[in-house]
């Protein structure tokens, strides 16, 4: 335990009454007595507020500006940043030269500078990552803020209370605003497939803000138990589990973040590690597809759950890599690779729980579709 | 009542016992979303797992308490999962069973032991 990082809103969760455990290195709440289920709804129907603090915050500055940082950047992510308006933000992955994803996170041009955020586990990764593979650019670990993230329908009403600009703002909008709080950093975001925003706060402010969010009636606390199942059910992938090194942006359904201008025949076709192979597959396809799932019945199907095509006999065409109970849905969702002939939504695969196959439906993602402010 | 270390009750009904999970698990556990419940009339080994029960965050085995017969299973638990967390001491039992041996249950700690051990 002596050794686990500590949020900002370490004191927060635990006056809050949240269960910790130890993630990524940070000691994080998984739930708090509402419950991971409750957490869920909550997000769904009025407000959650998650903290997401031990993401990795990082800002990217060039003698050249956000345009030169851009440039280089699109060296290591098959992304149009170029293209990237001031004060919008885009999805992308970091790729290795075989094609596969060393991480995945969040890009935004501040104007004079390049946001970035990526995931927990992979931020000492992702740094030494941008030092190496980007001349010319100052990359700054930012580990004096921490991060929030509010989802949810009633999002915009309660952080327009304090802060009236953000109501403008619509899905991927980035943008610096003041507050009682200090210097926000606030983009129209998040994982849960909900229209929401993630707010970057000085560490010392960010407790302030965190209560003067959850007074607000519609805002509940939630941990990451409820972030795993928002994005569950939104179809969204979590590095380590759906994407690793081992899967290209292509097989994992993420070939709508790669613009037209990085693909082949686009004007900045390629140019990012492991092109190769990720444009000959957005062309000719990948073996094999990320899928949603849906078991029949009320099991849950977890992670690592071998698929298969009949209820006897084969191999394994698969891995469930993200499963278990969907509480928008009531019942169990799961996500993995199988085939892509099998990637059709409708096709009946089995998934082999405590030694029995059990049927699963191929399923279109998101399950619960999304809600964003565009 | 007595309480195993793996934090099942058991209550003895004339010959025969009902078995459960108690609070304490239960609020470990999380929100249950599915239990698998053994067959009636199915011959368990006491250490046998006989319950699946998963919640939001994982699953997790119920073993058989002692030796015997599973003669009635809660088929309600199946379609209401969540009873777990809401009735663990009560409505939320999973089955009952008839000991080939009731004095296995002499082992098992009481309440004030139980208690003791989950603090």
């Amino acid at each position: 335990m002596t050794d686990l990082n500590v949020t900002p809103l370490n004191a927060l969760h635990r006056e809050l009454g949240a269960r910790m455990v130890p993630f990524a290195g940070y000691d994080m709440p998984v739930q708090y007595p509402m419950g991971v289920l409750k957490e869920h709804l909550h997000c769904r129907e009025k407000a959650g507020l998650f903290d997401v603090s031990h993401m990795g915050q990082v800002i990217l500055r060039a003698p050249g500006g956000y345009r030169a940082v851009a440039q280089a950047m699109e060296a290591l992510v098959p992304v149009d940043l170029l293209g990237l308006g001031e004060g919008r933000q885009r999805y992308g992955v970091f790729t290795n030269e075989a094609g596969g994803i060393l991480d995945d996170l969040m890009l935004a041009n501040y104007g004079d500078h390049m946001f970035v955020v990526v995931n927990a586990a992979c931020k000492s990764g992702d740094i030494a990552h941008m030092r190496a593979g980007l001349p010319g650019v100052t990359v700054e670990e930012i580990t004096d803020r921490a991060l929030l993230a509010l989802q949810g329908p009633a999002a915009e009403a309660v952080l327009a209370a304090l802060v009236p600009g953000v109501a403008a703002m619509r899905f991927m909008d980035v943008g610096v605003f003041g507050s009682d709080f200090g210097e926000l950093r606030i983009s129209r975001s998040g994982y849960t497939g909900e229209d929401g925003f993630e707010i970057s706060v000085a560490e010392g402010q960010a407790e302030a803000l965190a209560r003067a969010l959850l007074t607000h009636e519609e805002v509940a606390p939630v941990g990451l138990g409820a972030r795993d199942s928002l994005r569950l059910e939104a179809g969204l992938c979590l590095y380590g589990h759906d994407i690793d090194t081992t899967t290209t942006p292509v097989e994992a359904g993420l070939g709508w973040a790669i613009q037209k201008v990085r693909r082949a025949g686009g004007a900045r076709a390629g140019g990012f590690p492991g092109a190769a192979r990720i444009l000959a597959e957005l062309a000719g396809g990948a073996p094999r597809m990320r899928v949603g799932l849906r078991p029949e019945g009320r099991a849950p199907m977890r992670e690592g759950t071998p698929l298969l095509a009949g209820a006897e006999g084969g191999e394994a065409l698969g891995l469930i890599t993200s499963g278990g109970f969907g509480p928008t849905i009531g019942g169990p969702v799961a996500m993995g690779y199988v085939p892509a002939r099998l990637a059709v939504p409708g096709t009946t695969l089995y998934g082999e729980v405590r030694a029995r196959r059990l049927p699963v439906t191929v399923s279109a993602l998101p399950f619960v579709p999304a809600r964003f402010k565009r | 009542m007595k309480f195993t270390e793996e934090h099942e009750w058991l209550r003895a009904e004339g010959d025969l016992v009902v078995v459960g999970i108690t609070e304490h698990a239960a609020e470990q556990l999380g929100d249950v979303v599915y239990v698998e419940l053994p067959e009636v009339g199915a011959r368990v080994a006491k250490g046998d797992e006989i319950v699946v029960i998963e919640s939001v965050k994982a699953a997790s085995d119920i073993l058989a308490p002692l030796d015997g017969e599973i003669v009635e299973v809660n088929a309600a638990l199946a379609e209401e999962p969540g009873k777990v967390n809401e009735d663990p001491m009560g409505a939320a039992w999973f089955f009952r069973m008839r000991p080939v041996d009731p004095a296995q249950m002499d082992e098992y700690l009481d309440e004030a032991a139980y208690k003791a051990l989950v603090g």
